[in-house]
């Protein structure tokens, strides 16, 4: 669903929450009985221009800008040092930037900080735990200050205790709780307001590999009605989970796109025996062989020739063919282009020792 | 907002021995000096009554309690104050602060109410100690009031210069030790000397604007010293908060 059809009964303010299916839409067109009108497409959720963080001579963050949409799960990579949580934390006003804007479901930060922070759910790369506290008191309190009214605050810390797997815990000491438990309490933090926009930096250190599903999949679900920016280090994560990936390398954004891309005219091609290299040179159609393994080749194709007809000529030529498959870019690959700026060294590596 | 930040500080307040134990050695201590007074005022008794002097009760044993009771205080605040914001920095919960949609005005500000209220208990526990001389004798309650409230705006004035010191450094021990440092120079600057060029000194120790309230002169000057100290102190820690998230 692109645009949703509101009629004039329906009087929408911020205090107002938004049912779900309103936020998943990219437009709202508002009919009324005089005329029919585009509102025009919904602010992003995060908008950022030219953001710049400066500490003295070291420029932590350089002219950044990008825009989260609603519904949209945003991983944000880089190497360690490139600025992901400076970046994180100006976008929760927990820093202010040097120069450039932000803006919050369409609110300025600096201009109305209170009002566009109410939007927001962070959760810092080190949970803001205090240990003394117990989970109940803590997820309380948080709701207060994220202004949840004191009736609701029973119910929304309940609910989010239920999201995180924090139900038996409530009466618990943070401080003695496993550091997947403090994890999670950490995130119940972070959504206990039912907030529109959702940072989270590196949510799943720490925890063991069941944590780490049950919180992707809790991810997941958040995004149905809200944005989420998710720092991680572990690509596989960012591929579950994400639609789109921004790379920044020392302060600066070096890619963003969709986390893989099909590439139509390359192919991934295994073979049986070693050696066989030799003859997929020779192939029709094929403009160009990269050996990735001894068994295991990335064919370029030119013209108009198709995985049949070069699995075709490989069994013609007496090759045994194990694995033939489309190739994809994958992050792994892209991540290490940009922020390296070489190919995969250990590629050409490869590729001399088998010659 | 401000009422929610200042209960989660009293509530981590009193879970942790901290504000019990310095209650505890508070009230000890004052309730001894208290004892010592008082005898030594019932052996002077005799000797006042014979020479028909106008010394009673509140001269002998109320203000001198007070005016060692200060001392004692100013021992004890500032190991209540040191974590007030330098541990939420070091622990990186000011970040929870800092993302709630909440001014940095509402943190000081709430942070300040928690350090009253516990101030407000023990103010409280120390009036009890005069007021039970109302069992054997007339204490004069008037200037019992308004040593009350020297005492009172002094604890403020403490708390205030002890949660400014704890936003300036991310380690409580080194917010600790300047206070001591802050707090001990505000209370001997006027020892310099007692000629005309002192008078600066005098009129920022804090010292020369509690000793008036003890003998039940309430002076609008001292108010307003007390008042302009504690303004001061929290608009110099919510500025500097401020400052810290844009210089980092």
């Amino acid at each position: 669903m692109r645009f949703v059809l509101l009629t004039a009964s329906y009087r929408a303010t911020h205090r107002t929450p938004v049912p779900d299916f309103i936020n998943r839409c990219r437009g709202i067109l508002i009919l009324r009985p005089d005329l029919l009108y585009l509102a025009g497409p919904m602010a992003a959720l995060i908008h950022i221009e030219n953001l710049s963080r400066r500490y003295g001579d070291h420029c932590a963050v350089e002219d950044l800008s990008f825009e989260l949409q609603p519904g949209e799960v945003l991983g944000f990579l880089g190497p360690n040092g490139a600025g992901k949580s400076t970046t994180m934390q100006i976008i929760s006003g927990v820093l202010a930037p040097s120069s450039g804007r932000v803006r919050l479901d369409g609110i300025d930060l600096r201009q109305d900080p209170i009002q566009a922070k109410s939007a927001l759910g962070y959760l810092p790369e080190t949970p803001p735990l205090y240990p003394e506290m117990r989970v109940d008191e803590y997820l309380r309190f948080c709701a207060r200050i994220h202004r949840v009214s004191a009736a609701d605050s029973d119910h929304a810390v309940a609910r989010a205790k239920a999201r995180c797997g924090l139900s038996p815990m409530g009466s618990r000491v943070i401080g003695n709780l496993s550091k997947g438990y403090q994890q999670r309490v950490g995130i119940a933090q972070t959504i206990i307001h039912n907030p529109r926009i959702i940072i989270l930096d590196e949510p799943t250190s720490g925890l063991d590999p069941n944590q780490v599903r049950e919180i992707r999949s809790l991810i997941r679900d958040l995004a149905e009605a809200c944005g989420v920016l998710l720092s991680t280090h572990i690509l596989p994560e960012v591929q579950s989970l994400c639609d789109r990936v921004l790379i920044l390398h020392q302060g600066r954004l070096v890619y963003s796109g969709p986390v893989s891309q099909r590439q139509q005219n390359r192919l991934l091609v295994t073979l049986g025996t070693d050696g066989d290299g030799a003859l997929l040179a020779d192939l029709p159609g094929v403009s160009a062989v990269e050996p990735l393994d001894p068994r295991q080749f990335r064919l370029t194709l030119a013209g108009s020739h198709g995985p049949a007809e070069i699995a075709e000529a490989i069994v013609r030529l007496g090759g045994r063919l194990c694995e033939l498959r489309g190739d994809q870019d994958d992050l792994e690959r892209i991540f290490s282009q940009v922020t390296l700026g070489q190919i995969a060294f250990d590629q050409a590596t490869l590729a001399e020792r088998i010659q | 907002m401000i009422r929610a930040v200042a209960g989660r500080e009293l509530r981590a307040l009193f879970l942790s021995p901290l504000a019990w134990s310095l209650l505890g050695v508070a009230m000890v201590i004052l309730a001894w000096l208290f004892l010592v007074q008082i005898e030594s005022f019932m052996q002077l008794q005799p000797q006042l009554v014979a020479g028909a002097s106008e010394l009673g009760v509140t001269d002998l044993v109320v203000a001198p309690l007070f005016d060692s009771g200060a001392m004692v205080l100013l021992l004890l605040t500032p190991l209540l104050t040191m974590r007030l914001l330098s541990e939420e920095q070091r622990s990186g919960t000011i970040r929870l602060l800092f993302s709630a949609p909440i001014s940095t005005a509402q943190i000081v500000l709430g942070k300040y109410l928690a350090m009253l209220g516990v101030f407000g208990l023990l103010l409280l526990l120390i009036a009890l100690l005069p007021l039970s001389l109302l069992l054997g004798g007339t204490p004069d309650l008037g200037r019992l009031a308004a040593t009350l409230l020297g005492m009172g705006l002094l604890l403020a004035c403490y708390s205030a210069i002890g949660l400014f010191l704890s936003s300036l450094t991310e380690q409580p021990a080194v917010a600790a030790i300047s206070s001591y440092g802050l707090l001990l120079f505000l209370w001997i600057v006027n020892l310099s000397g007692s000629d005309d060029r002192s008078g600066l000194f005098e009129w920022l120790s804090l010292t020369s604007h509690y000793r008036p309230f003890l003998d039940g002169v309430v002076r609008s000057g001292d108010l307003a010293y007390f008042l302009l100290l504690i303004i001061a102190s929290l608009l110099m820690a919510i500025h500097h908060l401020e400052s810290r998230r844009r210089g980092g």
